[in-house]
Order: structure tokens, then C-alpha cells, then sequence
């Protein structure tokens, strides 16, 4: 007899209950989209701190650079010869990351010694500058073109080409940890804890396209070849070429130093421990959490992150108490046209729970068809919001800038130009990668939308239900429609 | 049996206290058809509400088989509606989205008996006002008089002890009222209950074996009138 009467009742009113249904699915669809977008936003955002650092980097350690510190920039050959005119040159420089100190690959020990750490590994970034060009000689005896503008000089002058890559020197023996950790290789293979010391590299899959590198290319590097093992799948990784620690130790002219720590906290609850460890242990270095990390990722990624969290959010709210106030309003005003039924009812002997029971059936039945309907809207919606919306960049930087003079300057942060961020222009060390979002509707946001569904049909089933518990059987009698 | 003894009823109306039954005492037996007869708004319904016990009255006692219906909790009271009494409207009052079987249904729900034993009661009841044959018809697919059959197969479905009917004819043509009256009184000649009808019609109350008139309230002289019709 419930499911009789309720079924018959919900097919007697079925344009209201197609308004409640509807208003109440775009509320919660508004709640699924902008849940599923914040979802989409932090999972990119993760995937984007997990190429750049690595799946299960808890916390990376760095040291800030003095200010002045960095030396000038040599290239390495001074003003060529009457005898080099006409020659070829390639020349590859070095830079250790921007704002960052190098120190001793002895701390990662002492860092791993710490409480609540379980595994560390160093590595060493640096930033390559890559001229190629003709030697050209003048009388003035400055033969050496100023220009570095990354195409034609003066027009008199034989062209010089700059171009920039970043390079990671990692740790072969511990891959679980650190920038390699995440990453699928799209050919060839990782390396092998036996090559500390191999000329291999393995190059990102973008760097690879533009460079035409593939598995068993020759890459050259400070004058080294390099055989290419593996290209990464992933585009947005941390840097354009790894190589083992030792050999990046070399290139960079940085024996036996590091530039960055990554570690895996023992256990999830240890990462407060370990990096308050860490920070006494070594006073001087900088430990950055992965909360840290995220909130450094600015870029249009950052942007709707910051508008599905806040305009989203609130919007939602507000369509869910207009829609919640509609399913009430609505069903108060039913079981008012229905005095004279439910006042029979109670004279036929119904008590007053079984009523109210009935019209919370009602209520909760227009509720889940609500959220049934906010559910395919939601899903609907997120889709047609990554489909729609534009390619979204994540830009991680500001780590120091160029002082003057060719040397590095502490603060002041520098963003990358360009196309593909990194590799875009000769000051493009920041971190710009494109981001694809991929709509995210989890479980979670199912229960959270049938929740809400469950919740409006409690509401306007409890207003309805009390409304339907005040009403006395003598109605049944008075009332004459 | 019913005994009432100076029952009254007021309502309050804003500021103002309306009196709507006054003193009214009678004793009703087993068995009885009572015609309860009196112009528009002088206290019918009322008093059909206090022996339906559908309200309480503001004094006096409504005594149904020994317990007074006003002295009783509201889970008693729809303990007692549910069992003891069957209610005929003017308006019949059947549920819209409703088969004229699972209409009479509706009267089985609070005895808690199964789903198929419903049915079956619900058929057999209808059998008895003659439309089985519209068993699954809806209310709005029936005729006023056919409406008002499914509601007598309501009323009647439980076996009540008494039948409470309000202006069962109010609603109805000529032929019609002719009908369902025959109709309610073979009934009640077969089953034996207290039948007890609110009418402006004479010739209604005339089948009833007592009268009792109404004005302003109060019962009217002469208070209780014995008819041979029945």
C-alpha cells in the first residue's frame, strides 16, 4: 500500500514533482560539478607536484643561496684568434638553480638519520645554457658576439644560438624517492642502480620531440656524450635530462654536492615530526612540506582552483537553499491540498506516523530523483567544463632571480615565457607546464550528492510530515473541497 | 452502546467562544438506526465528530461500550476509530490515486492484516454494494452513486461496530440517494450495527428507527423520536 500510494501520488503531481526534481538536481548537479572541478584542479595539481618532486616526496630539503653568490657567468672561451675565425663552436654552461646553495651530499645522511624519515635521496639541478655558433674575428679584437638574443646577431656577424635545458642529476640508487619516482618511460628503460657513474641520460618526452632524441641518441653535454636509455612519458616533468648524480657532480663542477634533498617521511602522521627534525638538525636549509609546495603553484591552475573553491562553493550553497526551500515550499503546500485525504485516513484509524511516514515517502522519493537528476547533470556539467574550458598552465617558481653581473641574487622570483615554460626563452627557468584536466567524479561525490538528496527529502518531508501530523481527523469531515 | 451525558462543544473564533453542542444527552443501543435530523450549523456534524470520537467534547462524556471516548489517549482513540467505527462522508472522500479495491484497502491498513488478506476482504466488500466488476476502477472513472458504494464498502470492510454516516446522500440525485439508502439500510438490517446518519432529508430520516432533531445545539423537542419505517 505505501509504495502503491506513494508511486501513484508522485504520477498524480508529476509536474511539481519534476520542479522539485529538477530544481533540486540543478543544486546538487551545481555541487557535483564544482565538487568534481575542485577534485580535477587538486588532482592536476598533484600531478603536477609529483613530476616536478616526485610521487611520495613528503618534503624537499634546499639551502638558499647567500645573496651575490653564483659567481659570474664564464661561457668558457675568451675572444677567439685570427685562427678560429670561421670555426664551429658548441659550449654548454652550467648554473646551479636559481636562489639555491649546494652542499654536501653527506647531509642526505644525516638527513635520513633523522627521526620519522624513512628514505632520502640527493640530487643536484642545474640550469644549462647551450651556445652554438661561428667563431667570427674583428680587428677590434672583441670578436665574440654580445648579442645572445638566441638568433641573428648583428647582421654582419655569423649567427649564435642559445638555447637553455635543465638537467637533474639523481640519485640511481634510490629512484623510489625523488623526481624520477613518478614517471612512466614512454621507450627505453630507467636506470640502473650499478650506472652512478654511466654517460646515460634519459630526456623528457617534449625536450626528446624537439631535440629529436630517441632511445640510443647521442646527446652531448659539457663536452661528454651521453646515451640516451629511456624517454619519460610524462611532459611536465621536473627537468629536460637526467643523468646520475656523479655525472651532474662533474658538469656542474660541483664535486660531491647536492642542491636538493628529496625525503619520504617513515609514515604519513611523520612528515610534522620529520621535518621539524630536519630543520634542527640542519638550521640552515630550507624544508618544504607538500602543503608548502602546492601553495606554491600559481598559473591559471591556481586560478580555478581559487574560483571552484570559492565562487563555486558558494553559488552551490546558494542554489541548494533555494532548491531545498522550493522542495519544501512545495511540499508544505501538497499536503495542504490534501487535508481532507489524510484527515480521512486518520479517521479510517492511519495514525499519525503512518501519514507523516507516507508524505516523508513523497518528500524523500522527489529527493532521490533530485539527486539522480543532480547526479547526470553534475557529471554532464564537469564534462562540458573540462571540455570547454581552456588549456590551463601551473607555473611553480620564485625560487631567487639574476642578480647583476651574471651572478645570483637571492629573492625576487622569475616566471617562465614562452611556450612549454621551462625551456621558452634564455631567463625561462621557471616551471610553466600545460595541464590537462580530466573530469574527476569519485564515489565520494556520488554519496555526497545522494546525501544532499537524502537531506532535501528529510527537510521538506519533515515540513510536510509536521504540517500532516497537526492535521485532525475532523477535517475529514469539515473540509468540503 | 453509546450513553452521552451533557455533552458539549465550543470553538473559539478569534475573541469569541461559538457554542456548537449544548447539553446534549441520549443513549444510543446497540443496533439502533439513528437519524440525526436539524438546519445547517446547528451542532450535526458535531455530534457525529464526539461519537466517531473524531474530537473531544468540551464537557459532558461520550460513553462508547463502557469508556468514555474523551477520557481516552489519542493512540486509544484511533485504536478505537479503527476498530469500532466506519465513517460514510457526503463528499466520499476516497483517495484519488486509488483503485476502488485498494480504496477499501485503505480501511485494512491500521488492523495490520497481510497484503492478500486485504484483498481478498476488499473484494468480498465490494462484492457486497455490487462493484466488483469496478474493482480497479479509479474514483474519477465512477459515477457520485458508485463513488459513494465503494466508500459504504469501506466503511463496511472491518465489521465496525457502529456506522457513522454524514449527508451519505448529500451528494447524490434522486435515484441515487434512493439507491445507496436501500443500500445502507439492508446492510445494517443484515449485519446488525448501530447505524447513525446526519440528513437534511426527511425521507432519509424517515427510514431510521429513531430520530433526533437539532437546533442551536441542543436536542429539540421532542427530544427522541421512535419510527415504525424501519
Amino acid at each position: 500500500m505505501f509504495w502503491t500510494y506513494l508511486g501513484r501520488e508522485l504520477r498524480r503531481r508529476r509536474r511539481q514533482a519534476f520542479v522539485v526534481a529538477l530544481g533540486l538536481g540543478i543544486g546538487i548537479g551545481l555541487v557535483v560539478t564544482v565538487s568534481s572541478l575542485s577534485a580535477s584542479v587538486a588532482k592536476a595539481q598533484t600531478k603536477v607536484l609529483h613530476s616536478l618532486y616526485g610521487v611520495g616526496t613528503d618534503l624537499t630539503v634546499t639551502q638558499q643561496a647567500r645573496p651575490g653568490s653564483g659567481g659570474s657567468a664564464r661561457f668558457g672561451f675568451g675572444p677567439p684568434t685570427r685562427a678560429q675565425s670561421g670555426q664551429q663552436f658548441t659550449r654548454d654552461r652550467a648554473l646551479p638553480s636559481p636562489g639555491r646553495q649546494s652542499f654536501a651530499a653527506s647531509r642526505v645522511a644525516t638527513i635520513a638519520a633523522v627521526d620519522g624519515v624513512g628514505r632520502a635521496a640527493g640530487a643536484l639541478e642545474l640550469n644549462m645554457i647551450h651556445f652554438t655558433g661561428t667563431f667570427s674575428f674583428s680587428s677590434g679584437g672583441t670578436g665574440f658576439p654580445s648579442s645572445s638574443s638566441g638568433g641573428n646577431g648583428s647582421s654582419a656577424r655569423p649567427p649564435v644560438h642559445v638555447s637553455t635545458y635543465t638537467l637533474d642529476g639523481v640519485d640511481v640508487t634510490t629512484l623510489g624517492v625523488g623526481p624520477l619516482s613518478s614517471s612512466s618511460l614512454e621507450s627505453g628503460r630507467s636506470f640502473r642502480p650499478d650506472e652512478t657513474d654511466a654517460a646515460v641520460a634519459i630526456v623528457d618526452q617534449s625536450y626528446a620531440k624537439q631535440h629529436k632524441l630517441h632511445v640510443g641518441s647521442a646527446l652531448s653535454i659539457g663536452g661528454t656524450t651521453f646515451h640516451v636509455i629511456g624517454v619519460e612519458a610524462d611532459s611536465s616533468s621536473s627537468a629536460d635530462v637526467y643523468v646520475p648524480l656523479a655525472r651532474a657532480q662533474g658538469i656542474g663542477d660541483a664535486p660531491g654536492d647536492v642542491n636538493i634533498v628529496y625525503v619520504k617521511a617513515a609514515n604519513a602522521s611523520d612528515v610534522s615530526r620529520a621535518q621539524a627534525g630536519i630543520e634542527a638538525a640542519l638550521p640552515k636549509a630550507t624544508v618544504t612540506s607538500s602543503s608548502d609546495l602546492a601553495s606554491q603553484v600559481t598559473g591559471s591552475l591556481s586560478s580555478a582552483a581559487t574560483l571552484a573553491g570559492d565562487l563555486g562553493k558558494w553559488l552551490s550553497v546558494v542554489v541548494l537553499i533555494a532548491a531545498f526551500g522550493l522542495a519544501s515550499l512545495l511540499t508544505v503546500s501538497a499536503v495542504s491540498r490534501r487535508v481532507r485525504e489524510f484527515g480521512t485516513l486518520k479517521a479510517l484509524g492511519w495514525r499519525t506516523q503512518r501519514v507523516v511516514r507516507q508524505v516523508m515517502g513523497e518528500a524523500m522519493a522527489q529527493g532521490l530523483l533530485g539527486g539522480l537528476v543532480g547526479i547526470v547533470l553534475g557529471v554532464a556539467g564537469a564534462f562540458a567544463v573540462v571540455a570547454f574550458m581552456p588549456t590551463l598552465t601551473a607555473t611553480l617558481g620564485g625560487f631567487g632571480g639574476f642578480g647583476g653581473g651574471g651572478g645570483f641574487g637571492g629573492g625576487g622570483g622569475f616566471t617562465g615565457a614562452g611556450s612549454g615554460g621551462r625551456t621558452g626563452g634564455p631567463s625561462g627557468f621557471a616551471r610553466t607546464v600545460p595541464v590537462h584536466l580530466t573530469p574527476s567524479v569519485g564515489l565520494e561525490i556520488v554519496v555526497v550528492a545522494i546525501a544532499l538528496a537524502v537531506a532535501a527529502g528529510l527537510i521538506a518531508g519533515s515540513l510536510g510530515g509536521w504540517r500532516a501530523a497537526r492535521l485532525r481527523p475532523a477535517e475529514a469531515l469539515r473540509r468540503v473541497d | 452502546m453509546y450513553e452521552l451525558t451533557n455533552v458539549a462543544k465550543s470553538y473559539r473564533k478569534g475573541g469569541t467562544v461559538i457554542p456548537a453542542l449544548q447539553d446534549v444527552t441520549m443513549r444510543i443501543d446497540d443496533g439502533a438506526f439513528l437519524a440525526v435530523q436539524g438546519p445547517t450549523g446547528h451542532g450535526k456534524t458535531t455530534l457525529l465528530q464526539m461519537l466517531g470520537g473524531l474530537d473531544r467534547p468540551t464537557s459532558g462524556s461520550v460513553v462508547f461500550n463502557g469508556r468514555d471516548l474523551g477520557e481516552m489517549s489519542e493512540r486509544e482513540l484511533t485504536d478505537v476509530r479503527s476498530r469500532s467505527f466506519g465513517f460514510v462522508f457526503q463528499t466520499f472522500n476516497l483517495i484519488p490515486t486509488l483503485t476502488a479495491q485498494e480504496n477499501v484497502e485503505t480501511a485494512l491498513v491500521p488492523l495490520h492484516s497481510d497484503s492478500s488478506e486485504r484483498r481478498r476482504r476488499a473484494m468480498e466488500e465490494l462484492e457486497a454494494v455490487g462493484l466488483a466488476d469496478r474493482a480497479s476502477h479509479f474514483p474519477l472513472e465512477l459515477s457520485g452513486g458508485q463513488q459513494q458504494r465503494v466508500a459504504i464498502a469501506r466503511a463496511l470492510v472491518r465489521q465496525p461496530e457502529v456506522v457513522l454516516a454524514d449527508e451519505p446522500t448529500g451528494n447524490l440525485d434522486e435515484a441515487m440517494r434512493e439507491e445507496i439508502m436501500e443500500l445502507l439500510v439492508s446492510l445494517w438490517r443484515e449485519r446488525d450495527r448501530i447505524l447513525i446518519v446526519v440528513t437534511h432529508d426527511s425521507a432519509v430520516a424517515a427510514r431510521a428507527s429513531r430520530r433526533v432533531w437539532l437546533r442551536d445545539g441542543r436536542v429539540a423537542a421532542p427530544e427522541i423520536v421512535d419510527t415504525a419505517s424501519a
